[in-house]
């Protein structure tokens, strides 16, 4: 066996960084590492992580293998478009889901809120925008995530009974998620509005459009989208931000199936219209794709995977395997970004979305090296510092997913399994790139950044996941 | 009116020594009264506030946090401190960040580090204490060896440590391990000593330092210095890393022979290493400083020392010379006050004026010392490198300006007829001991005449510093330097007027 003395030691130099200069100045090799405290210098949580480590702890890396060989097995299809009580039984009359962490009508955000009035409208709960604020005031309404029901939203992602969803089937585990569809830019329901042209759109969209959309899916026998995705991140989308290319060869497959199996030409013209003209129209189909994957990865025992991250505009939260569906929240942290011109941070509105399923697939913020065009726009910098972004993301993920694939990185997986333990360890946020909307209700989008997914929520994961383990 | 200044540098991390180096740099600008930087963690918080060098609420910064506290004269006085301050920590993170990788990335983790080279086979460690088990058992998950340069680690945490590293079959150097020399290359505090076949397994970091220097300058050479921890050879710890050191050595082709240093162990653990270097077929030395003679019989390959220069002539078979004449003038009257920065050299200095009847005090006594430092009249040897010397300042040996204000007092000291001193050199050293040293000897020279100053210098000439430039230093100050510090002990004692002494 060779030992320690049989050849001249290679060493990792941990602390005081002279060490390592004297080895080499001794002509010694030495790896030295930029140390900084383990959990923020936090020794009694350093200490939960030691326990949990595989090292001491073998039952961690066979489960979080589990959950990651999950979501790589995972086979999306986009199959259909449904009312949404048909999806979800659940929603009935006043039942509103939203996107985000479990929020009460007194905490939320304007937008939130007025989207929520805006779906009261819409659902024929209340006849103006002014009865619908009674309505809720009075406590008449319920909410829950779409997190609950297999289903998310981008922005204030307001889900309710007529509203038409789109339909992915994971195949490979048999489970179902639903979202609805992009109504396109600027003044619409998931960025607080909700005049008559927003709620005229969204009866559009349940009228005309999603019906067309569904027959055509169900005319070419779904769309499979791990392949969509991988040929996307060699166009330069990441999915969260960026999304013309993806959007451009759903199109692509949509086409001919939306002429074959509809007869008013007038109306299939005015679906391809709405597809080909909102560069974000994927951006939809990637969240629901990212529900699928991960829904089937939501409760493997002591597994420390994040399963889900999510926004309500107040709060943030995620969900890890190994605690089920417990939230861990804590508050929103602002985006650090770009503004449209016009608008500066004085305008934004805190973080919103269920959009961060994205990231939590290995995608947006995380797959940045695949986008530059990206990174200039959320103000990342350059295509250098877009690769940066995405190589922190492998620090604190646990492999890599060959089947998506990154160009510029040669070839190297997108980072795929978000794990607890190494972000608290590390103190490496999640990187989101995000849309920022106008705190305003139904103003739109007034710029793109960069925000992080808080450490306090990894940190009472790991708390969590620390007594579970007793 | 006296300005207090915290400032708050989130999520900055930066080494204890690099910190102590900057703090004392502030500290030595006009008009500043008192200046640290340190990371806010609850005691660090704690000793700043006993420093009466808080201000912020504790709340306010994190354990990850760098606060930096000055008080100054006035406003002007600490801006210029607070902003030489941060060009400091500026230009320390863009040294740093330029990373050690090929990729050109920083290198976060270990797990990163064995990335980066997979053939790596030992992880040095020397983050503050309350991480340094953290990070070991790291290191062990990577099948990598382990030396644990760290103190503040519990007993609990070393067993569990070794333990496991048994298992492994790897070793844990440490902790409190503060010198190991594996195949040449120096590993903490170390000398570039000459490779020859004499294998060290040393609980002491001073006296690896000192025996392999020893060995050296006798013409001869080691193989491999491995240090074991302090704590190793007690019940608790059973002496597993240095019975796996010796193992690795006998096996070990380089080697020829064996030398072990250590202070003296429990009793049983004592006999289970003797009784294993009796079995072995390699030749080999203890010293156990300050240990009883051994009980049993010993065959004749085993042979026992109870100091360092003695262990190193016996490895050799040689006899240091270039002793110092004996002084030509009367012996003096006085005591011999001893400042250390080896606690070992310390300990060895004390074994042999003990033994030679004087009465002595220190701050870390052996038995038949006293600890009470405050007789007049009793030779003092203090270890300087001690925990009650190096809370919130460096070791002497990062920074020899903190022996300086002990020094002058010494020097003054009517009673004080020698003033004994070890100036240890080599890699992590500082880059010119003696000078400090020499400096304020000289300047006090050209004042009044006072005691007689003797040093040894641990180190050889092949160290960065030089010995032989460090030994000259000292001579130009006038100040004897004697071959090895039991040389310096014993000149020290020619020295004194015994007569007094001798009727006790």
């Amino acid at each position: 066996m060779s030992t320690l003395l049989s050849s001249s030691p290679i060493v990792i130099n941990v602390g005081l960084a002279d060490f390592a200069r004297d080895i080499r100045a001794a002509g010694g090799q030495v790896v030295n590492v930029d140390w900084v405290p383990p959990a923020a210098g936090d020794v009694r949580r350093a200490a939960l992580i030691q326990q949990l480590q595989p090292g001491s702890n073998p039952r961690l890396a066979a489960a979080n293998d589990e959950a990651v060989e999950r979501m790589i097995n995972a086979d999306p299809l986009l199959k259909d478009v449904v009312i949404a009580a048909e999806a979800i039984p659940s929603l009935d009359r006043h039942v509103v889901l939203h996107a985000g962490p479990p929020i009460d009508w007194s905490d939320m955000c304007g937008p939130m809120r007025g989207a929520i009035c805006g779906v009261c409208v819409l659902e024929g709960w209340a006849k103006d925008l002014r009865q619908a604020e009674q309505l809720a005031d009075a406590g008449e309404l319920t909410f829950h995530p779409n997190h609950q029901f297999s289903a998310v939203g981008p922005m204030t992602g307001l889900t309710t009974m007529s509203q038409p969803v789109m339909v992915v089937e994971n195949t490979a585990y048999a489970n179902h998620a639903f979202c609805t569809i992009n109504e396109g830019l600027g003044k619409v329901m998931r960025f607080g509005g909700n005049d008559d042209e927003v709620i005229a759109r969204l009866k559009w969209l349940r009228e005309s459009f999603g019906p067309m959309l569904g027959s055509s899916l169900r005319h070419v026998g779904g769309i499979r989208l791990k392949p969509i995705i991988a040929r996307g991140l060699a166009m330069g989308d990441e999915m969260h931000q960026r999304n013309v290319a993806c959007t451009s060869l759903v199109l692509r497959e949509l086409a001919p199936a939306m002429v074959a199996a509809n007869d008013d030409a007038a109306a299939v013209e005015q679906g391809l219209r709405f597809i080909a003209g909102n560069d974000q129209f994927f951006l939809n189909v990637a969240m629901v794709m990212g529900k699928s994957i991960m829904d089937p990865v939501g409760d493997v025992p002591g597994s420390s995977i994040v399963t889900a991250m999510s926004r309500n505009g107040t709060t943030f939260g995620i969900r890890v395997s190994g605690t089920g569906s417990r939230w861990f929240t804590a508050p929103v942290e602002q985006p650090e970004g770009l503004y449209f011109p016009g608008f500066t941070a004085a305008d934004a509105n805190p973080d919103m979305g269920d959009s961060t399923i994205v990231e939590t697939v290995g995608l947006g913020g995380f797959a940045m090296a695949a986008s530059p065009a990206v990174a200039g726009f959320v103000g990342a910098g350059n295509a250098q510092q877009a690769r940066a972004f995405t190589e922190d993301m492998y620090v604190i993920t646990h492999t890599k997913n060959t089947e998506w694939t990154i160009p510029g990185l040669d070839f190297a997986g997108v980072p795929t399994g978000i794990d607890v333990l190494k972000v608290v360890e590390t103190q490496l946020a999640p990187t989101i790139n995000t849309g920022i909307a106008h705190r305003k209700p139904g103003v739109g989008q007034v710029g793109a950044g960069i925000v992080r997914a808080p450490l306090e929520c990894f940190s009472a994961a790991l708390d969590a996941l620390a007594e579970g383990k007793q | 009116m006296s300005v207090l200044i915290n400032d708050i540098r989130q999520r900055f991390y930066l080494d204890s020594v690099a910190l102590m180096r900057f703090s004392v740099r502030l500290e030595d600008m006009d008009g500043v009264e008192a200046a640290s930087m340190m990371m806010a963690t609850p005691s660090n918080l704690q000793i700043f506030a006993d420093a009466g060098l808080l201000k912020i609420a504790p709340e306010e910064a994190h354990a990850d946090d760098l606060l930096i506290a000055v008080r100054a004269r006035d406003g002007a006085h600490a801006q210029a401190a607070q902003d030489l301050a941060r060009e400091l920590l500026d230009s320390r993170r863009a040294d740093t960040a330029r990373g050690d990788s090929m990729t050109d990335r920083p290198v976060r983790s270990i797990a990163m580090a064995h990335e980066v080279n997979a053939e790596a086979n030992l992880a040095l460690i020397s983050v503050p204490g309350a991480f340094a088990e953290y990070e070991a058992a790291k290191a062990l998950d990577h099948g990598l060896n382990v030396m644990v340069f760290s103190d503040n680690v519990s007993l609990d945490a070393e067993l569990t440590l070794k333990r496991r590293a048994l298992d492994q079959g790897l070793l844990v150097m440490g902790p409190d391990c503060g010198t190991a020399i594996i195949s040449g290359v120096p590993l903490g505090f170390a000398n570039h000593v000459r490779r020859g076949d004499i294998g060290i397994v040393a609980a002491s970091g001073t006296g690896l330092q000192e025996v392999s220097c020893l060995i050296d300058r006798l013409g001869y050479g080691i193989s491999h210095g491995i240090g074991t921890g302090g704590r190793d050879l007690s019940s608790t710890i059973g002496g597993m890393t240095t019975f796996a050191a010796i193992d690795q050595l006998l096996e070990d082709d380089a080697t020829a022979s064996l030398l072990l240093i250590s202070k003296p162990p429990a009793e049983a653990v004592a006999l289970k290493v003797m009784d294993k270097l009796a079995a072995a077929d390699k030749p080999s030395v203890v010293c156990f400083i300050d240990g009883a003679a051994p009980a049993t019989d010993l065959p004749s390959h085993v042979k026992v020392c109870r100091s360092l220069t003695a262990a190193a002539e016996q490895a050799t078979g040689m006899a240091l010379n270039n002793l110092p004449e004996r002084a030509p003038s009367a012996a003096r009257d006085g005591i011999i006050v001893g400042l250390f920065s080896g606690g070992t050299l310390c300990a060895e200095a004390q074994m042999l004026l003990r033994d030679a009847g004087l009465s002595l005090c220190s701050n870390v006594p052996l038995a038949g010392v006293s600890a009470d430092q405050d007789s007049f009249d009793t030779h003092r040897l203090l270890d300087l490198g001690a925990d009650d010397y190096t809370l919130n300042k460096p070791h002497p040996m990062l920074e020899p300006a903190v022996r300086t204000p002990m020094l002058q007092a010494s020097l003054e000291a009517r009673e004080v007829a020698v003033l004994l001193l070890d100036i240890v050199i080599g890699y992590g050293a500082d880059p010119d001991p003696a000078g400090a040293v020499a400096e304020v000897v000289s300047e006090h020279n050209r004042r009044r005449t006072g005691p007689i100053v003797v040093a040894s210098v641990c180190g050889v000439d092949a160290d960065p510093q030089s010995r032989q430039r460090q030994v000259a230093t000292l001579q130009s100050a006038g100040i004897v330097v004697a071959p090895s510090n039991a040389a310096a002990t014993e000149y020290a004692l020619s020295l004194l007027n015994r007569t007094e002494e001798v009727s006790q």
